[in-house]
């Protein structure tokens, strides 16, 4: 490990401007000549339009257009990019996703019209003008109603509202497996909706140049290349060549900015038909009106056991909302993200999963940090706990007995997947010993003489990253490919520009990009620039979600700079008259081994690009390498993730007393960055787990829309955290790095409602769902209480 | 926002004039409500005058056995003031729970108490300690100054310009907040003062109320146990989806002990 090299916590280069506000956001954009766009949306769940009057919006000040479907009657919809096949090889229904709605709204922020003037409050005065007359119908809000006796169809092409009934694993040796059992636990749990809250709202300024016929669209996204391909290919029929996206700093995606939304099509639509830039930044009302959902499953789960304690068996029966339509990854995250996750740390021999997807008037769902590992995770871990509460056995003990051994690695579980690597002890015993769990009752016993409830919860997580190998999503449903691209350009004076496919909005590539170079290189960070983000300069790119960027992207990178490394070493060679085998590269030194020559790499650069002296009939000049890299496996972090909580039973008040994660993400670039992530992901699976909750009501309005009624973490409500890491390096990449970036999110929703239910213990509780707030804690307490003074 | 003319008078009398002189004028103290209403278009007032330039209807003194708080004074003023830490200790750690420190370095008790939302934290203070609104018109005791959910009695062209808080022997004042908003849930202010004990309750109705039975038993008894078995309906009581009416109900009951712990 050098001072700035892979192992080394180099503080972040992107923090110069970002902590002194110099950040370069979409909304930091602003053209010549710009109009601005509002979108008018449908303030009904599930209402027909009859009409839309545009008169009196187009006459109003400053209004150069009012756009509806029918201005994208010659485009497709918004592509789906992934496709489940369900039981009986029936594919999944797949209806249109207008850009615009076309005779139908299906829920409320649903885009209608689109209202574009000289100004933001020009277009915004006008937008109230449209006058749109709708004829309400039945909405369509609980999943469970959806499937069984809706009101309405949210599509007609799908007249139960069933999108798919996706199965995994064999049902009936699963269902033999269970008549066997010593004991069977049963679980119902909700796996609460969530609103993704990126701190960047969405953006998207097209422009359009009718000289050259090229589009540009300026937009918040993960992915820009894969925007490209869907909105380009699929939706407006721009090739390639014409369409550059270029999505500056992003603040904050957690997913959902990998979609390609309809503002991102409207905006590069109506550039070209006014020949002016539109301008569209999303109000955070807006945001959660039309930002994709996450989780939303209700999920019946049964766990079989012998009388060991042994898992013999485990069954999962998932409802998965998709909202109104289906988002660009949606019928992926509860199938394959999800229920291939369901053998866990464990070595449960079979698995069944059924997992019925539901359209619903409501915004539609997609990935989330941890996107279907979560949900995994969650199910899986409440159950063991509750089958240790019900057979006696420690729950410590019943995960131990359970545990993939090391010695088991490359591991096939039930479900699909092959672990190449993992210590799951490892993990745990730092962990507890971490946590002083051996040391709980007394802190159980204090807290009781104060008053207090305390509890204590653990959750052993495995996920998978990385995703994926390409050949693999593709046979599973995916309608792209799953690599990454990196390109290593030397200049001639030795400086780098790294153009990576993978993109950055708060994960810190500038830093661990670069140290990799640096690492390999022997170069100061500060001599390397990481490029990303815009489709012109990057040769192509999947971009950045599941916790991918490093360990595919990283990958692509380092191979890339190995390739430098090889064709500098020829041209080292050259210049010390030296055979390429004699020469060898340290510490930016290239060296002909038993002798003094030597040849620094930034005379190596310099020489590739005035290559005067230089074997031209052998080597091209320049010094500038491409690697695309696809995986072989997806990579499988895991880990121990501890909670400790304290309850006052008078109100329901809940704090986090103690949170501790050891995770092993292999090997890790830059310690300081992965802490971060962790706790960024620690935070937001506490908040799922205590705080975050889009409550519809039956009429579809969203009643928490707005951070006066969506309660996101905040700093108080967590405590300082402690986290470590322990290393088993992923087998198949040449970095041996899983990925760290949704970890947090995905281990410590089960850890926390563990705490709370062996808190709650003596009250009778063996469940409580998702958010667990004052109120409903208090409500199962109160209840707890009541039902122990009737007994 | 809608457009509307904006004027920030330099005088009580220019100021009285502007908004008796608009159409469907709106007053602005600290704006903490209003900006964000106009901002999401739910209100589009003719006129809004602004307030803060009244720099005489800001500040804190002693007058006698009373705490004199000046309409446009800022929640951290309050919460930082030496003259109400010494003599109404509670008063300042209510103001120091006001929202977030941005809100507390921009809102003011004028502001607060004329927009009189139901989970607001000064109402309960004010009824509970028998304070006196002082307007450009008169003078209004607490408790017919608060009429109902985002009512007042103020008039339309009518100014606060202070707040009168005579001490307490024992004032405390406990909060259960909205995790989202951090507004109250439950709000409970108790008082021991020259007129009895008073116990006034925010968050849980639709405006603050004083709740009877508890003051009796605190007047024989000023301590938690004289609240043991005390319950408050839940009839009348605001169920939202982060409480309902009867965990509210509950709630006036443990922020009603926990304040009279506190006041000692």
């Amino acid at each position: 490990m050098t001072e700035q090299g892979i192992g080394a916590s180099v503080l972040r280069k992107e923090d110069f401007r970002f902590v002194r506000g110099r950040g370069k956001y979409t909304d930091d954009i602003n053209l010549l000549n710009q109009t601005h766009a509002i979108i008018v949306r449908s303030p009904h769940a599930h209402a027909a339009i009859n009409s839309i009057d545009k008169a009196a919006a187009l006459a109003a000040p400053g209004v150069v257009a009012v756009l509806t479907a029918e201005d994208f009657a010659a485009f497709g919809g918004l592509p789906c990019g992934w496709q489940v096949i369900g039981k009986g090889e029936e594919p999944m229904i797949e209806p249109k996703h207008p850009i615009l709605a076309e005779g139908k709204v299906r829920h409320v922020g649903d885009p209608v019209a689109v209202v574009i003037a000289e100004t933001k409050t020009q277009a915004r005065d006008a937008a109230e003008l449209v006058d749109i007359d709708y004829t309400e119908l039945p909405a369509v809000i609980d999943m469970r109603e959806a499937l069984q006796n809706a009101p309405a169809a949210v599509h007609d092409e799908a007249a139960d509202n069933q999108c798919f009934d996706w199965e995994i694993g064999d049902r009936a040796v699963v269902d033999a497996a269970f008549e066997k059992a010593h004991h069977v636990t049963s679980l119902e749990l909700i796996n609460n909706r969530l609103v993704p809250n990126a701190m960047e709202p969405r953006c998207a300024i097209g422009d359009y140049d009718n000289a050259s016929g090229e589009h540009t669209l300026y937009t918040t996204s993960q992915n820009p290349h894969v925007i490209r391909l869907l909105m380009g290919a699929f939706v407006l029929q721009i090739p390639e060549h014409k369409l550059r996206i270029y999505a500056p700093d992003v603040g904050g995606g957690f997913g959902s900015k990998i979609y390609h939304y309809a503002e991102e099509a409207i905006m590069t639509v109506a550039a070209k038909v006014l020949e002016r830039p539109v301008k569209w930044t999303s109000d955070r009302t807006e945001a959660f009106l039309s930002d994709a959902h996450a989780r939303d499953h209700v999920t019946k789960v049964e766990l079989a056991l012998d009388a060991d304690g042994k898992f013999l068996a485990l069954r999962e029966f998932t409802l998965a909302n998709m909202g109104a339509y289906l988002s660009t990854f949606a019928p992926s995250i509860p199938t394959y993200l999800h229920a291939t996750l369901l053998a866990g740390q464990y070595t449960t021999p079979v698995i069944y999963a059924e997992v019925k997807a539901a359209f619903t008037n409501t915004v539609p769902v997609d990935a989330y940090r941890g996107a279907g590992r979560p949900e995994a995770t969650y199910l899986l871990e409440r159950i063991v706990d509750k089958a240790a509460a019900e057979m006696g056995i420690d729950r410590i003990e019943l995960r131990r007995k359970n545990f993939i051994q090391p010695d088991q690695f490359p591991y096939d579980t039930p479900v699909a997947l092959t672990y190449d690597t993992g210590d799951f002890e490892a993990t745990l015993t730092p962990a507890l010993a971490a946590s002083k769990w051996d040391s709980f009752e007394e802190r159980r016993k204090e807290a009781a003489q104060r008053g207090k409830l305390r509890g204590i919860g653990i959750s052993c997580y495995i996920e998978a990253c990385g995703i994926a190998p390409s050949n693999i999503a593709g046979a599973l449903g995916a309608r792209a490919g799953l690599y990454e691209s990196a390109t290593v350009r030397v200049n001639p004076t030795g400086s780098i520009q790294v153009l990576t496919g993978s993109h950055s909005h708060g994960q810190g590539h500038e830093t661990s990009f670069a140290q990799i170079v640096a690492d390999k290189l022997g170069m100061d960070v500060a001599n390397i620039e990481i490029v990303h983000g815009d489709t012109n300069k990057i040769p192509f790119g999947m971009g950045t979600y599941g916790s991918r960027s490093m360990a595919v992207g990283g990958v692509a990178l380092s191979n890339a700079t190995d390739k430098i490394i090889n064709k500098a070493t020829k041209i080292a060679a050259h210049l010390m008259e030296a055979s390429a085998e004699d020469v060898v590269f340290e510490d930016g030194i290239f060296k002909v081994a038993g002798t003094d020559k030597a040849v620094p790499f930034g005379d190596v650069a310099l020489t590739a690009y005035v290559p005067h002296n230089y074997p031209l009939e052998e080597l091209e000049p320049g010094l500038e390498e491409t690697s695309f890299y696809d995986p072989k496996n997806f990579t499988f972090p895991s880990g121990s993730h501890i909670c400790e909580v304290e309850i006052d039973p008078g109100t329901g008040e809940l704090e986090i007393v103690a949170m501790h994660a050891t995770d092993d993400f292999g090997n890790v670039i830059n310690p300081m960055i992965v802490e971060g992530q962790v706790h960024g992901g620690l935070v937001q699976g506490i908040g799922q787990a205590l705080f975050e909750n889009a409550a519809y009501d039956s009429n579809g309005q969203l009643l928490s829309g707005s951070y006066m009624d969506y309660c996101m973490p905040r700093a108080d409500d967590v405590p300082s955290f402690t986290v470590d890491h322990e290393v088993t390096a992923c087998t198949h990449n040449v970095l041996g790095v899983k990925g760290c970036g949704e970890a947090g999110a995905i281990g410590s929703p089960p850890a926390v409602i563990n705490a709370i239910v062996d808190a709650l213990r003596d009250y009778g509780v063996t469940h409580i769902d998702m958010p667990a707030t004052p109120a409903k804690i208090w409500n199962i307490v109160n209840q707890g209480a009541t039902a122990q003074a009737a007994e | 926002m809608y457009d509307f003319e904006y004027v920030k008078p330099g005088s009580l009398d220019a100021a009285k004039s502007a908004i008796a002189g608009a159409e469907d004028g709106k007053l602005m103290a600290g704006g903490m409500t209003l900006i964000p209403t106009l901002k999401q278009r739910l209100a589009s007032p003719s006129d809004v005058v602004d307030l803060g330039g009244l720099g005489d209807l800001a500040g804190i003194r002693k007058d006698g056995n009373s705490i004199v708080i000046g309409a446009m004074t800022r929640h951290a003023e309050v919460a930082a003031s030496a003259d109400v830490k010494a003599a109404i200790p509670a008063l300042a750690d209510l103001a120091e729970g006001i929202g977030d420190p941005q809100v507390r370095n921009r809102g003011t008790i004028g502001g607060s108490i004329a927009n009189n939302d139901p989970a607001a934290d000064y109402p309960a203070a004010l009824v509970a300690l028998g304070a006196t609104v002082r307007t450009t018109k008169r003078e209004l005791a607490a408790e017919d100054f608060f009429t109902g959910m985002f009512e007042t009695a103020l008039e339309d062209d009518e100014i606060i310009t202070e707040v009168v808080f005579p001490t307490a022997e024992k004032a405390a004042y406990a909060k259960f907040p909205n995790p989202a908003s951090r507004y109250a849930i439950v709000g409970v202010f108790v008082a021991k003062g020259g007129d009895g004990v008073k116990v006034a309750v925010t968050g849980a109705g639709p405006a603050v109320f004083r709740v009877a039975e508890m003051e009796t038993a605190l007047s024989g008894n000023f301590s938690a146990d004289a609240l043991q078995g005390i319950s408050v309906s839940a009839d009348d009581l605001n169920s939202d989806i982060h409480a309902g009416a009867d965990y509210r109900a509950h709630l006036v009951g443990v922020m009603a002990q926990r304040a009279v712990k506190a006041a000692g």
